[in-house]
């Protein structure tokens, strides 16, 4: 059943992780000391498409077996990044609102394409089941 | 996960942004009110926002899970009275003057507190912004192959 969506079912799932990100983003934009985080897009889907990517486990150096070991990651997780600001203010917020929501609404509309692509395979197969 | 979390997140950012609008209005409410004792004086309320991380207080979360380790948006830990000194004015005739003839009055600063409360209302409204996005997204994921 992959195939019949292609990528397109990891990119709904990334740009609706996306767009929590960056919803979380503004909603602390005036949190002292948050910083601003964001999906490397297409790295996070490199690692949703590749094959065999499910969780990777950070190697952690353990000097003893009773170490914690290292934390296991979503590849979603891995392409999470902090933004570098250009402005960072004095109370060490990295959020730069309108960034933000150019951000979020870019995200949205590519969002919505991909929700148009769904759809369009959708129809295509259902007439395919009707045949006419 | 998904778009369903980001309604908890811009109603936590709308909710913070609403105190913090709350202590505003109590703020400049509040700019003139003398007391005859300069400790029971009104002092300028501020809040401190925090980020939420609700799940991550849940066993066996760290960082990284299906969220890529999004905060749960933003929440007021504390509300905290500011600390600047109160404005004395030299006021002999006041009821309230103490026996040197000055009155304590909040230490609120006007210009500050309207300054804030536009950062206020404009974050309200970018978290209404965001709200409104993800309902539209979320119907369009709703209305999904009936076409």
């Amino acid at each position: 059943m992959d195939s019949i969506f292609g990528v397109h079912e990891q990119a709904l799932m990334l740009r609706s992780q996306r767009a929590q990100l960056i919803a979380n983003n503004i909603a602390n934009a005036d949190t002292p000391g948050f910083k601003a985080r964001d999906l490397d897009f297409r790295a996070a889907l490199d690692q949703a498409t590749s094959a065999g990517s499910q969780t990777q486990r950070v190697s952690v150096f353990r000097s003893h077996p009773r170490h914690v070991r290292g934390l296991e990651m979503t590849p979603v997780s891995l392409a999470v990044s902090y933004r570098v600001a250009e402005q960072p203010s004095l109370d060490g917020n990295t959020v730069d609102t309108h960034v933000e929501k150019s951000q979020y609404m870019t995200n949205a509309l590519y969002m919505q394409a991909t929700l148009r692509f769904l759809d369009d395979r959708i129809s295509g197969i259902k007439s395919a089941f009707r045949g006419d | 996960m998904g778009l369903n979390t980001i309604f908890d997140i811009a109603a936590s950012g709308m909710s913070a942004q609403s105190i913090r609008m709350n202590t505003l209005s109590s703020n400049l409410a509040n700019a003139e009110s003398v007391s005859s004792n300069s400790n029971e004086t009104y002092r300028a309320k501020h809040p401190i926002f925090s980020t939420a991380y609700t799940q991550a207080l849940s066993p066996g979360y760290f960082f990284g899970d299906e969220n890529g380790g999004a905060g749960q948006g933003v929440e007021v830990v504390d509300i905290i009275e500011s600390q600047a000194p109160l404005q004395l004015r030299y006021q002999p005739d006041h009821p309230m003057a103490d026996e040197a003839g000055y009155v304590a009055y909040p230490n609120v600063n006007v210009v500050e507190e309207m300054a804030d409360m536009i950062s206020a209302s404009r974050s309200f409204q970018n978290n209404v912004d965001v709200l409104d996005t993800a309902k539209t997204l979320l119907s369009r994921v709703i209305t999904l192959g009936q076409r």
